[in-house]
């Protein structure tokens, strides 16, 4: 009897219409302007519907790009989001496993320290961070974009508490069948984290895909830039105007892998992003 | 909670934790214990030597006018960010609580700008904006608006600002339609039987309610608007005009990397790092409670 009919049902498709338009249009006048040619942008008032240099624009952005080819940076960026995203899933499976089913020295001291990388994000720590990575020889490779950024606790809890609700039935049948410990985790304990596997995977995949400052500052070879970062060296230096088009291509192009992800795995979405904030 | 069941041995367990201790260890613990050593050190021109000065670098900064200044912007961005993103949030999400029928459409429409990095949010608003070419800079000049937030610092700020919110706006949706969700409808329509209207019942009803989402989304997007908005700030203003877009993750960036003042920035980094701790235990502490209720 609360819900609204006729008149204020109408008012209030409208007000979620409104908000809609405001949340679309800097996308709409994005793919716009990866539609258009340069002279139609620098004087403005640019068009307001898409024009006719679709595939022109986006060739010329995935082929030569500006700096590297797009086409590139969307290769390392794919390379670093999956890397992040495997690499955080198969360390976290291994140690919340360890913890939950094992008692061994260490086991509250290794606890605490991952808990309290909670606390790092690595905006705080850049300098230092850098510094390790340059000793290592990280700099300009994928190994220097993935392995600074894999420890995670907040996937470490998740599984611990997924794996805590698992009933103890399981292990100790596996147990008493004889079968080893890596044999009940591979057996029983993966294929019942599927589900969560894949939330998180949605959730860390984004989460790699957009990073901004780290790729910044550890890939200063155009031909390791990742995509998202990539776009601000696109903009010349000075008082040259920039290539609108083609930036505004790459722009969309950078947007639409994770968008595809969240919009195509939606319910695991919703999942992994409030589980992980639990 | 403990297990009751468990397996025996050490060795294989400690093998199972230690790529994740040896990571954190390696690209965590040491950067993190690093920054602090370096807080207490000035290194000289060359990077031959340093000279100790223990908490001389804080003592600067604190001083220092414009890290001041970068902490006030700090404040006032966050506060700003979390009033927008989550204000246009909930009021979409009341908007979409109310419809018996295409609640979830909406919400399909509404979540993926949380997909966007925000520093393509950032190029995409400072795209709208331009000062030579952007559509709202030039449909603001027809209104007799001069808008350059190259120039202006209010714009400046406002412009990073609603860069950052706008896509967080789908995040707090979110989690305030899955809370709008939760409330019981009988409490509600008792409500409406008594006479109450719609606002009496948002007020006194709703809102209350709701509360334990509303305090959730406050930490998380005060930590947003601290730590992940760099992209934001780095596309758009470079943290001018004249710093005042300077936020503080920013400063440890420009002071670090372009003006290479180690000691400075690992003292800033050091601040940092106590309020990220602060904001955590906050989260946690009131997780905890969230949990046990």
């Amino acid at each position: 009897m609360v819900e609204k009919r006729g008149a204020a049902l109408w008012l209030t498709h409208l007000g979620l219409i409104v908000g809609l338009f405001f949340i679309f249009f800097p996308i709409w006048l994005a793919f716009v302007a990866s539609t258009i040619s340069q002279p139609e942008i620098v004087r403005p008032p640019m068009p307001l519907l898409p024009g006719d240099r679709f595939l022109e624009n986006y060739s010329k952005a995935l082929v030569s790009g500006i700096n590297a080819p797009v086409a590139r940076m969307l290769f390392n960026s794919a390379v670093m989001a999956l890397g992040i995203a495997f690499g955080k899933i198969a360390i976290s499976l291994l140690s919340a496993f360890a913890i939950v089913y094992f008692r061994f020295p260490g086991r509250q001291l290794f606890f605490w320290l991952i808990f309290l990388t909670l606390m790092l994000p690595v905006e705080v720590r850049i300098v230092p961070t850098y510094e390790v990575a340059a000793q290592f020889g990280m700099l300009n490779s994928y190994s220097g974009l993935i392995f600074p950024l894999i420890a995670s606790a907040t996937a470490t809890f998740l599984f611990r508490q997924f794996f805590l609700t698992v009933p103890d039935e399981l292990a100790e049948a596996a147990r008493v069948d004889g079968a080893r410990p890596m044999r009940f985790f591979w057996d029983i304990l993966l294929p019942m984290s599927r589900t969560n596997i894949a939330a998180l995977f949605v959730i860390l995949f984004i989460y790699g895909w957009n990073q901004y400052l780290w790729p910044l500052l550890i890939t200063t070879d155009p031909s390791m830039n990742t995509i998202v970062m990539g776009i601000k060296q696109m903009f010349p230096s000075g008082d040259d105007t920039a290539d609108w088009p083609v930036i505004m291509a790459t722009s969309l192009l950078a947007m639409l892998p994770p968008i595809l992800v969240v919009i195509g795995m939606q319910r695991l979405f919703i999942r992994g992003l409030v589980e992980s904030e639990k | 909670m403990e297990k009751r069941v468990r397996f025996k041995g050490y060795l294989l367990p400690i093998c199972l934790v230690m790529p994740q201790i040896v990571i954190t260890a390696v690209f965590f613990f040491y950067p993190a214990g690093q920054a602090i050593w370096q807080s207490l050190f000035i290194p000289d021109p060359f990077g031959f030597s340093a000279q100790f000065v223990g908490l001389g670098n804080f003592e600067f900064l604190l001083s220092d006018p414009f890290y001041r200044a970068s902490f006030i912007t700090t404040a006032i961005f966050s506060i700003l960010v979390t009033a927008v993103s989550m204000g246009v949030a909930l009021f979409l999400a009341v908007l979409a609580d109310r419809l018996i029928k295409g609640s979830g459409t909406y919400r399909t429409l509404l979540i993926w700008p949380y997909a966007v990095a925000p520093a393509v949010a950032g190029v995409l608003w400072l795209f709208m904006f331009n000062t030579r070419v952007g559509v709202v800079t030039w449909y603001l000049g027809v209104l007799g608006y001069d808008w350059n937030h190259v120039l202006n610092p209010g714009e400046a700020m406002g412009l990073v600002v609603l860069a950052s919110s706008w896509g967080r706006i789908s995040y707090n949706f979110l989690f305030f339609l899955a809370g709008l969700q939760a409330i019981p409808r009988s409490v509600i329509e008792a409500a409406a039987i008594d006479g109450a209207h719609f606002w009496t019942r948002f007020r006194t009803i709703v809102f209350p309610l709701l509360s334990p989402t509303t305090f959730f989304l406050l930490v998380v997007n005060v930590v947003y608007a601290f730590f992940e908005t760099f992209g934001v700030v780095h596309t758009i203003t470079a943290g001018g005009p004249q710093q005042a877009t300077t936020i503080l993750v920013y400063k440890v960036y420009s002071d670090g990397f372009v003006g290479q003042d180690l000691g400075s920035s690992a003292a800033q980094s050091v601040i940092l790092l106590i309020i990220v701790s602060v904001l955590t235990v906050i989260q946690f502490r009131y997780i905890e409670r969230r949990v046990h209720y």
